[in-house]
């Protein structure tokens, strides 16, 4: 720390920083455009300028931009300086020359940084008389839109796409007063992170296409706090809703996961809130056709069924709340809850929680990850599978290369001369996948083989770590030389990363990475790891407990159990059309929970509304085992309501009527925290609904939250109540407690003068920091004390490729892999269509060519796809899109002959 | 007092440029073996002594520059030379001469240069419409390669120095020295961050040296001839010879070698001949488009760096512009900040929002159309780029023009207003 | 495509430069000293060889004014607009250029013999008003003895 001196006050500085992130710290509003908390300083904007004093007795001194100038002791600067502040103004007035004057018709009009600095630096009149210049707009895809008449040429875009991002299909183009920033020629914009060129522009040239369809102003919003569905990251998110249908998704800043960014799917993969699909009556079979009953009319059926049956089974699900499996749970009892994943996931996700809890080392958040100096990837192609992560594991490979910087004494944030200083020079990232990833273009070295392969290499790596490591015999030269560099970069490394996960579906995949874990710390280098998980709440499910899905299958083929609830899960997903039918149509009765209308839902006798993210509150655990809180952004149409709310409701009306003490969502949380242990902890995920500050509820809506007493006019003159929330301490309403909440409960990030996301600055406790008081979530796992010693020692035999056959494995999709974004409009054109992909010399081995229609077979049940030929992918492997229609429901990897349809 | 004439003296009459031999014959390469038996730093010690400041505009003492260069095992390899012959200062035309008329005398410095920081790779950066630089550079270079001056174990020494010509796609913004480094490195030449400074972190990452045309030239001569003797050349306390020159309506516009520290009324009087027959002097320009105007009670100022510094302008490039008074001063300070304005790299808000601004106001006084606001528009702009406000020294050289000619023309502008016209259109 | 020459040109430039992309304005360049100027296609072509995007390339060839990114005449005329050029005569140059050529600045002759661009000072300043066409340098122009200039390019 350091004393600096702002307008003759003494303030404590963090010297490692800036003046500018001192200020903001402090709390001091000095304007910014082209310094970013997490992009750094290039001096560009010049907005930030302050006077600086040589010595106290310095009464002239000079003008500096606070960006650029350490913060160091003893540093004197004024603000309020005169020239100071003129200058500032002048920014403003020198940027408004072409910025039109189109705020009411501008999307970012009303939480936009240019308006805010303007207001902030005093600017009023412009002085500017002459034309201002214009451009020609892109298309630039599904989700970003472009207006560059507004653009303030702050090169924050450029900067956080390419720089930040590493995109490379957009840049600034031309010079001086007419820079244009775009891409070379119209088209989707090829970043998986493009999306958060809203919130990283000062202004409006980049906004939201995906909310222009139905755009309300950030003020007559209502938010909630809430966590991305879409993986299993549990990236902060900030839904707005306005008449009942949810209008956006921008980030809410966490400081140890998404920080300031998003992926597109997290940000624009949510429409399936507003689908048409949805399903928002209760639907009971009558007749053979599925028609609209009441809520009254679908529990007496309820109680019709569970009174009847003879055993009643619950199916949960790894995308529903923690709160949704556990009172399914309590509806069919321990026995009869089944986790709604097969028995090799849930290995594969008690083998990552082992791992957690054994304390080998300690998980890893995207913060830390960005702050590894050397990783390796073991298995996972992260772009596509835990998208956010990918940009964190960008920002690692910066990390070898600051020991150049710290060399020269360059501050880390002085951000372009860094990176002028490091060139090309990355990394060490070592990414060793099944084939090409979206991170290869900053990995040191990319290793492609079969998932057996991988983990044999891991293996490799673990032995050469530590010779207790178990060896791996058979290897070939170039995994042992590729093994002793990873381990190289992996032992000298300051804080190094293995990250692993269940992409390539591989046990000892995962067991390999441990072993490296485990090395490196009994060879006394304590290293971090990290596990990507399928699903938002897969690591919740698995801790619950349940038993796998191919038990439910059994259960009602043996006739075991005659009733099916079905928790906000589509088998067909899944589980083969055979099994999931002989499911469906082999139980007596079965009960369907779920937000949209799909292929399991079509099937039931009885299918519950269930309410989606934005219509309920829950805990989610994410894949460092962090359990958080989403709470409920608006209030849904009346029979729609949440799962646990449903089977509440089913077991009272089943006669158990002390449930009817599960009145809110606390009293599941507590009695969760009784009958599941390992779940107790979630309940400190954020306050509960009795919390107050100063006696009040925190409100959903900002303050200026309009038209309330007119919005439903031409329903009921009146203005209704707003609806009461039993479950939070959220209110539906603009009234409530002025005052920050604690950061679980911060809905939306607001400040006076503070319009835009930039208002984060005030609710963290130092900029890019966490928020005050900590950032959201508990950890369920706690690492044990006494790590276990032992490797494990299962080395699998190296691959061999098939005999006229080939491994089929899954590959995912960012966009279109995952079953809720899908039902987004863009992201439903981005993602990919039916296909196989083999290895170019296996395709012409086996006489095949790019785009034959060709089959293949899975547990007895032929699938057909367009052939793609990929050089990346290695012999003896095929892969299929995961997820994508028809080729759903199949359990991979397995092994399949391929050919040609005629 | 002597007169001599180092850089230029050798030059044909015809302006063709002296091949090797020729160059050889007159002493050419002989520092270059004296540098090669001298330890670096003292090579560096010597040019320090000399006195020799970068000829390019700035005026930053050559030997200090070098000195923070990392040297020695430990130093990053490799280190880069640069020779700046991006000459683009409106009014500037003296290192043509030099690269046209005497190219070994640009490798030879560049040489020494390299010898004294270590660099093993070297760039002539040449702006493209010099056509015929180019290819007398190129052929120059060639000459040396196949004489041994460069590659392998140059002169039969232990050292290695690649020399090669990049010629540029235009931009005044390369002749910026952070500039030049990303233009060099196929990137958009917008300036860099300092620090670091290209002395420790340069082109492609490594210690890095850009130094002008004529400050390279000058190397030879100071390691043939000592410290003391390249002081001796100037007048005043700034070593060395200079390239002079002038241009506008003077009888014989024209370029000179001569000491550090001639006075422009020499310059003007005696070089130039004088105003062209009917016309008046009103002022100058003395250093190229981004020094302040100087007018007739500054014609004894002694043109070195820190006496023009004195008398509110700068030495620039040493090639002064002249301004008559049948030319509408307003009228050229437009043609000055239409310049500066084109050629902003867009960078700096001030520099991309201000210069242009300023241009637009300039032209509505050449349209009759300004007003005494606009006045006070331009002053404002005028502080708005000063040094310290911008990220590079463009807008603040655009300034200079503009606020001196508001100073020393203020009569002219008002003209403009109240005549609703440009008196000289 | 870049035709076997270009290519053999710009890969012998590879070797000046220890990154790939700092080939990239001479790439361009080469490519404009075949065609003329750098097309869209060319722009791909380019990068793809240096291991670049098109944008990547395009946002360093949009900076540098000596890149054409649209197609020019049979001849450049590059009129020096600067100072000194300025008070020596520039604007009556100019204006008898366009009137001769009927185009402005930017624009190509519709028999495209030539297009006419501005051009930043030249450096023969002792020798103003100045302009280059094609690679060849004019001094101490009138506007009567451009016409004569003029006559040499077809």
């Amino acid at each position: 720390m350091a004393i600096i001196y702002i307008d003759d006050k003494p303030h404590q500085a963090d010297a490692k920083q800036n003046l500018l992130h001192a200020c903001l710290s402090l709390g001091f509003n000095l304007p910014y455009f082209c310094w970013h908390p997490a992009l750094g300083s290039v001096g560009a904007c010049r907005q930030c300028a302050v006077k600086q004093f040589r010595t106290p007795d310095d009464k002239h001194g000079h003008l500096v931009m606070a960006c650029m100038i350490p913060a160091v002791e003893g540093t004197r600067i004024s603000i309020h300086d005169p020239e100071a502040v003129a200058f500032r103004a002048g920014i403003i007035e020198g940027m408004m020359q072409n910025h039109p004057h189109d705020c009411p018709v501008c999307d970012e009009g009303g939480e936009c940084h240019l308006q805010d600095m303007t207001v902030m630096t005093g600017h009023n009149y412009r002085r500017y008389d002459f034309p201002k210049r214009t451009f020609r707009n892109q298309y630039l895809g599904p989700f970003v839109n472009h207006e560059m008449n507004r653009c303030i040429q702050c090169y924050r875009c450029v900067r956080f796409y390419r720089e930040y991002a590493g995109g490379n299909d957009f840049n600034v183009f031309g010079i001086r007063n007419t820079a244009y920033f775009g891409r070379y020629q119209d088209g989707v914009l090829e970043s998986e992170f493009a999306g958060n060129l809203d919130e990283v522009c000062p202004t409006g040239v980049f906004t939201d296409a995906t909310h222009k369809h139905h755009y309300t102003r950030k003020w007559d919003l209502q938010f909630a706090p809430s966590v991305c569905v879409h993986c299993g990251l549990g990236c902060n998110i900030s839904p707005g809703e306005r008449y009942g249908t949810l209008r956006r998704i921008v980030n809410r800043y966490h400081g140890d996961i998404n920080g300031y960014f998003l992926c597109d799917r997290g940000r624009h993969g949510s429409e399936f809130v507003n689908s048409d699909q949805r399903i928002r009556q209760a639907r009971l079979r009558r007749n053979g056709q599925l028609q609209a009953v009441s809520k009254a009319e679908a529990l007496e059926h309820i109680r019709q069924v569970l009174t009847s049956s003879s055993r009643v089974i619950g199916i949960g699900s790894p995308r529903a709340s923690l709160e949704a499996n556990f009172a399914l749970r309590a509806a069919v009892g321990e026995r009869n809850f089944f986790a709604g994943i097969f028995q090799r996931e849930l290995r594969l996700l008690n083998r990552v929680l082992d791992v957690l809890r054994n304390g080998l080392a300690p998980a890893a958040s995207l913060r830390e990850m960005e702050n590894s100096d050397a990783v390796l990837v073991l298995g996972e192609d992260v772009t596509n599978y835990a998208p956010r992560m990918a940009l964190s594991l960008r920002q690692s490979v910066r990390q070898g290369p600051m020991a150049m910087a710290d060399k020269l004494k360059i501050p880390h944030w002085l951000d372009h001369s860094v990176r002028e200083l490091a060139q090309d020079s990355k990394g060490p990232l070592f990414i060793a996948s099944i084939a090409a990833t979206r991170l290869d273009d900053v990995a040191s070295e990319t290793y492609h083989a079969a998932p057996d392969e991988l983990a044999r290499l891991g293996f490799a790596v673990a032995h050469k770590l530590d010779d207790n490591a178990p060896a791996v015999s058979g290897l070939t030269l170039e995994q042992t030389a590729l093994a002793e560099r990873i381990a190289q970069a992996l032992r000298s490394a300051r804080q190094p990363l293995i990250v692993s996960g269940l992409s390539c579906h591989s046990t000892a995949v995962i067991s390999a990475a441990a072993n490296i874990a485990q090395a490196l710390r009994r060879t006394g280098q304590p290293s971090r790891v990290t596990f990507t998980v399928p699903e938002c709440n897969s690591v919740g499910l698995a801790l619950l407990g349940g038993r796998p899905l191919e038990d439910a299958f059994a259960a009602v083929r043996n006739r075991a159990a005659d009733t099916v609830i079905v928790l906000e899960n589509d088998l067909y997903r899944r589980a083969s059309v055979q099994d999931v039918d002989a499911l469906l149509l082999g139980a007596k009765h079965v009960i369907v929970l779920d937000h949209l209308t799909n292929a399991t839902s079509t099937k039931a006798e009885l299918v519950l509304p269930a309410a989606t993210f934005a219509e309920s509150d829950g805990t989610l655990v994410n894949n460092e085992a962090r359990a958080q809180r989403f709470f409920q952004t608006f209030v849904p149409q009346p029979d729609v309501q949440e799962s646990w709310r449903w089977l509440r409701d089913a077991i009272i009306a089943s006669g158990r009527q002390d449930f009817a003490a599960w009145e809110n969502l606390d009293h599941v949380i507590a009695s969760m925290a009784v009958e599941v242990p390992a779940l107790a902890a979630a309940s400190k995920a954020a306050p509960d609904a009795t919390f107050r500050m100063s006696g009040a509820k925190v409100p959903r809506q900002p303050e200026r939250y309009s038209g309330r007493t007119a919005m439903l006019a031409n329903i009921d003159l009146s203005e209704p109540k707003p609806p009461d929330d039993p479950d939070s301490p959220l209110s539906f309403s603009m009234e409530g407690s002025p005052d920050q909440p604690p950061s679980p409960l911060i809905p939306f990030a607001w400040s006076p003068g503070w319009n835009s996301y930039q208002a984060w600055n005030k609710f963290q406790e130092e900029i890019a920091g966490p928020l005050r008081g900590g950032n959201p979530g508990v950890p369920l796992v706690e690492a044990a004390a006494q790590p276990q010693q032992e490797y494990v020692r299962d080395v699998p035999a190296p691959f061999q490729p098939g005999d006229g056959e080939w491994l089929i494995v899954p590959f995912y999709h960012i966009f279109g892999s995952e079953e809720l974004s899908i039902h987004s409009h863009g992201v439903k054109q981005l993602s990919p269509g039916a296909y196989l992909a083999m290895n170019d010399k296996d395709a012409e081995r086996a006489r095949l060519r790019p785009e034959d229609r060709i089959e293949f077979t899975i547990a007895a049940i032929s699938y057909q796809a367009a052939l793609k030929v990929r050089a990346d992918l290695p012999q003896g492997i095929a892969a299929i899109p995961a997820g994508i229609e028809p080729l759903q429901g199949i359990q991979l990897p397995d092994w399949s002959r391929i050919v040609r349809v005629a | 007092m002597t007169s001599e004439r180092p850089l230029t003296k050798d030059m044909k009459p015809g302006g063709e440029a002296l091949s090797l031999r020729e160059y050889e014959r007159v002493g050419g390469y002989h520092s270059v073996h004296k540098a090669l038996r001298m330890d670096p730093k003292n090579v560096t010690d010597l040019v320090t002594k000399s006195g020799l400041r970068g000829r390019g505009g700035a005026g930053f003492p050559t030997g200090s520059k070098w000195s923070f260069v990392p040297i020695g095992p430990d130093a990053p390899r490799p280190k880069y030379l640069i020779a700046n012959a991006d000459e683009m200062e409106p009014g500037t035309f003296k290192d043509r001469y030099l690269l046209e008329g005497n190219p070994h005398q640009l490798l030879e410095g560049m040489m020494i240069g390299a010898r004294a920081i270590e660099a093993e790779v070297a760039y002539v950066f040449l702006r493209a419409e010099y056509v015929l630089a180019g290819k007398r550079v190129a052929q120059a270079i060639a000459e040396a390669y196949s004489a041994g001056y460069l590659g392998h174990r140059i002169f039969g020494s232990e050292l290695n120095l690649e020399l090669y010509l990049h010629v540029s796609a235009g931009r005044y913004m390369c002749g910026e020295e952070t500039g030049l480094l990303n233009a060099l490195e196929g990137k958009r030449a917008n300036p860099r961050t300092k620090p670091p400074y290209p002395q420790v972190s340069g082109l492609f990452g490594k210690p890095t040296i850009v130094q002008n045309v004529e400050t390279l030239a000058n190397l030879p001569h100071i390691l043939n001839n000592g410290a003391d003797w390249f002081k001796s050349l100037s007048r005043t306390a700034d070593a060395g010879t200079k390239l002079y020159g002038a241009s506008g309506k003077v009888k014989r516009p024209g370029l000179w070698e001569l000491p550090m520290g001639t006075t422009m009324r020499e310059l003007l009087e005696e070089h130039s001949g004088g105003m062209q027959d009917g016309l008046k002097f009103r002022g100058v320009l003395p250093g190229g488009a981004s020094t302040d105007f100087l007018t007739e009670q500054h014609l004894d100022v002694k043109m070195d760096f820190t006496e023009t510094q004195k008398a509110g302008s700068r030495l620039g490039t040493g090639t002064m512009i002249v301004l008559d008074d049948q030319t509408c001063p307003v009228g050229m300070v437009w043609n000055l900040e239409d310049f500066f304005a084109q050629e902003s790299c867009g960078w700096c808000t001030p520099c991309w929002s201000g210069l242009r601004w300023a241009e637009r106001i300039l032209g509505a006084f050449e349209r009759g159309e300004g007003n005494e606001t606009d006045l006070e528009k331009l002053t404002w702009i005028t502080s708005f780029c000063a040094p310290g406000h911008t990220f590079c020294a463009l807008a603040p050289g655009a300034a200079e023009p503009l606020q001196s000619a508001l100073k020393y023309f203020r009569e002219d502008f008002l003209r403009h207003i109240h005549e609703k016209r440009c008196p000289w259109r | 495509m870049l035709t076997p020459e270009e290519r053999q040109e710009i890969e012998a430039e590879l070797p000046r430069y220890p990154q790939k992309q700092a080939v990239c304005i001479d790439a361009m360049k080469i490519v404009q000293r075949h065609r003329g100027w750098v097309s869209d296609e060319s722009i791909r072509d380019i990068a793809e060889l240096l291991g670049m995007s098109a944008d990547d390339l395009d946002g360093v060839a949009t900076f540098y004014n000596l890149i054409h990114r649209k197609p020019v005449g049979r001849h450049v005329i590059l009129l020096c607009n600067s100072v000194s050029c300025w008070i020596m005569g520039y604007e009556r140059l100019h204006q008898r250029l366009c009137k001769r050529l009927g185009v402005q600045f930017g624009e190509t002759t519709s028999d495209e013999r030539f297009t006419l661009l501005p051009i930043v000072c030249l450096g023969t300043c002792d020798h103003a008003p100045a302009l280059m066409i094609g690679n060849d340098l004019h001094v101490d122009v009138t506007p009567d003895s451009m016409d004569q200039v003029l006559e040499n390019y077809r």
